[in-house]
């Protein structure tokens, strides 16, 4: 299989203007940072929910509580996805009971991945409510699954493929839109 | 860096790399057991089949347990009850057990070798819960895991090994696991149960008869249990142990003063350790047996949550 780029989606600077935005957005809706968690899919998603929390700072001076979420053992499709599975860890040093979540991701596609990550938060308790926010949703749900907040809505036909390159992961920052070629 | 493993049959034919990778999965594993939650369904209709033909009461609880939680069925064989007393052969009764579909044999047998001996004639993974004199790869696993938590590295740790050496698959395997990452031993205990031919694998090992003169130093001190019928063979007045070489504090204070105590249990209160430092700040006995559950559902998530080998590599192209 090759891909090609198609095109860029975002920079460097237009992925720190939405995560700046989206942040905003949440300490909107959520009349503050009071009950607020942050809880990053790996892998993606952990670098951008620490990233949301550092604006959320300097939003509201308040330090909002961030977790690391693999959902690995979660997988409806494990045996479908690689030869040998490898668990990363995960890390939520605080109690979710009661807590507002915000499920932060880069991509929203299927919607199989937020189900997954779902059922992992629910096996260390009963959050008061979870929200999700993603950098981009390409449409192509295949689950009852949105986002309360999303960077860039991006139509998508099934050959293409979204790819977020972050610094802390990739070692360069940019959105592209690629396509796969047999 | 990911690797593949098809079956667990000893410490001893794996690359510290592949060990290191099996503690570091395991550690994942370790924060489910804190959970309120415990039960996954991550291998959801998979089966394991424990094939236990000697008898086993926490390893395979152990292993039951680790299946359980991570959404397995376990169907189990008791060699007690079993037909092997009805003279049928060990690869005839496994052949039974694989043809009801199981995707993975635990198996504990007397005979050294036996898992290996089956692996070989059987398509399934199959994972060594214990063989004769051989290994015990998930003990040395969870004892690795153990003192890794508490010592923070492997490297270059002084360990002495104290008791039945010559008839222990828990030494074994763990010299051949603690020994990949540059330990030293001194193994410790009655003149005929500390085999010459162990000097001889490699590693830096020690013999010493004397425990106050083996605990000197020591990082970690694993106590093995007395197998009491095996006292007869020559015969050792089991006070005389006691006196000689039961792991008391006086002892103990020989050792760093930070030195570990494991025992792959059961554990005989009295008879090879004494009472107050089995239930010490320095005894690691229970944490290794929760250890031994993240050990053994890295293992089964490793062996049978993978995918044929033929897949593609398609997990970053997820979205």
């Amino acid at each position: 299989m090759r891909v090609v780029e198609k095109s860029q989606l975002m920079s460097a600077t237009e992925v720190d203007r939405t995560l700046q935005r989206l942040a905003h957005e949440i300490v909107e809706k959520s009349g503050g940072t009071t009950n607020l968690a942050l809880i990053g899919i790996r892998r993606r998603g952990v670098p951008l929910a620490r990233r949301i929390a550092q604006a959320m700072r300097g939003i509201d001076g308040v330090e909002v509580p961030v977790g690391t979420l693999d959902i690995t053992l979660y997988r409806d499709d494990l045996s479908k996805v690689a030869a040998q599975p490898v668990l990363q860890s995960s890390d939520i040093a605080f109690p979710v009971d009661d807590k507002d979540l915000i499920l932060i991701d880069d991509v929203l596609y299927t919607g199989r991945t937020i189900r997954a990550a779902m059922n992992g938060l629910f096996d260390l308790g009963r959050p008061r409510s979870i929200r999700l926010c993603v950098l981009i949703d390409r449409g192509h749900r295949e689950l009852p699954i949105e986002a309360a907040f999303v960077g860039r809505n991006v139509q998508t036909s099934d050959t293409e493929i979204i790819e977020v390159r972050l610094n802390e992961v990739d070692r360069e920052e940019r959105v592209m839109l690629v396509e796969r070629v047999s | 860096m990911p690797q593949r493993f098809r079956h667990m049959l000893g410490i001893e034919p794996l690359s510290a790399e592949q060990i290191a990778f099996l503690l570091d999965q395991s550690k994942s594993f370790q924060d489910i057991q804190r959970h309120p939650l415990k039960k996954l369904a991550t291998l959801r209709g998979k089966t394991v089949a424990l094939a236990f033909f000697e008898p086993s009461t926490r390893t395979r609880i152990s292993f039951a347990t680790a299946a359980a939680r991570l959404g397995a069925d376990t169907m189990n064989l008791q060699a007690e009850v079993s037909s092997l007393r009805k003279g049928e052969s060990l690869l005839d009764t496994v052949r039974t057990l694989d043809a009801m579909k199981p995707d993975c044999i635990v198996m504990r047998h007397s005979a050294s070798g036996a898992p290996e001996f089956v692996a070989g004639r059987l398509e399934i993974s199959m994972i060594n819960a214990g063989d004769g004199t051989h290994e015990h790869p998930t003990q040395a696993l969870l004892d690795a895991l153990t003192i890794r938590d508490r010592k923070s590295a492997l490297m270059g740790l002084n360990v002495t090994i104290l008791g039945d050496i010559l008839h222990s698959r828990v030494a074994r395997s763990n010299l051949h696991l603690l020994g990949k990452f540059g330990c030293r031993f001194t193994l410790c205990g009655p003149a005929m149960w500390l085999p010459r031919e162990l000097e001889c694998l490699g590693y830096p090992v020690r013999r010493v008869a004397r425990a106050e003169e083996a605990l000197e130093g020591a990082d970690v001190i694993i106590v093995l249990r007395v197998q009491q019928e095996r006292l007869h063979e020559p015969a050792l007045p089991l006070e005389e142990y006691i006196l000689l070489y039961q792991l008391t504090p006086k002892r103990l204070g020989l050792a760093r003063p930070d030195a570990l105590v494991l025992h792959p249990g059961p554990m005989i209160r009295g008879l090879e350790i004494d009472p107050a430092v089995a239930d010490g700040p320095q005894s690691c006995v229970l944490e290794q047996v929760t250890n031994g559950l993240a050990v053994r559902m890295a293992l089964l998530f490793l062996l049978i949550g993978a995918a044929s080998a033929d897949s593609e590599d398609a997990a970053d192209a997820a979205h």
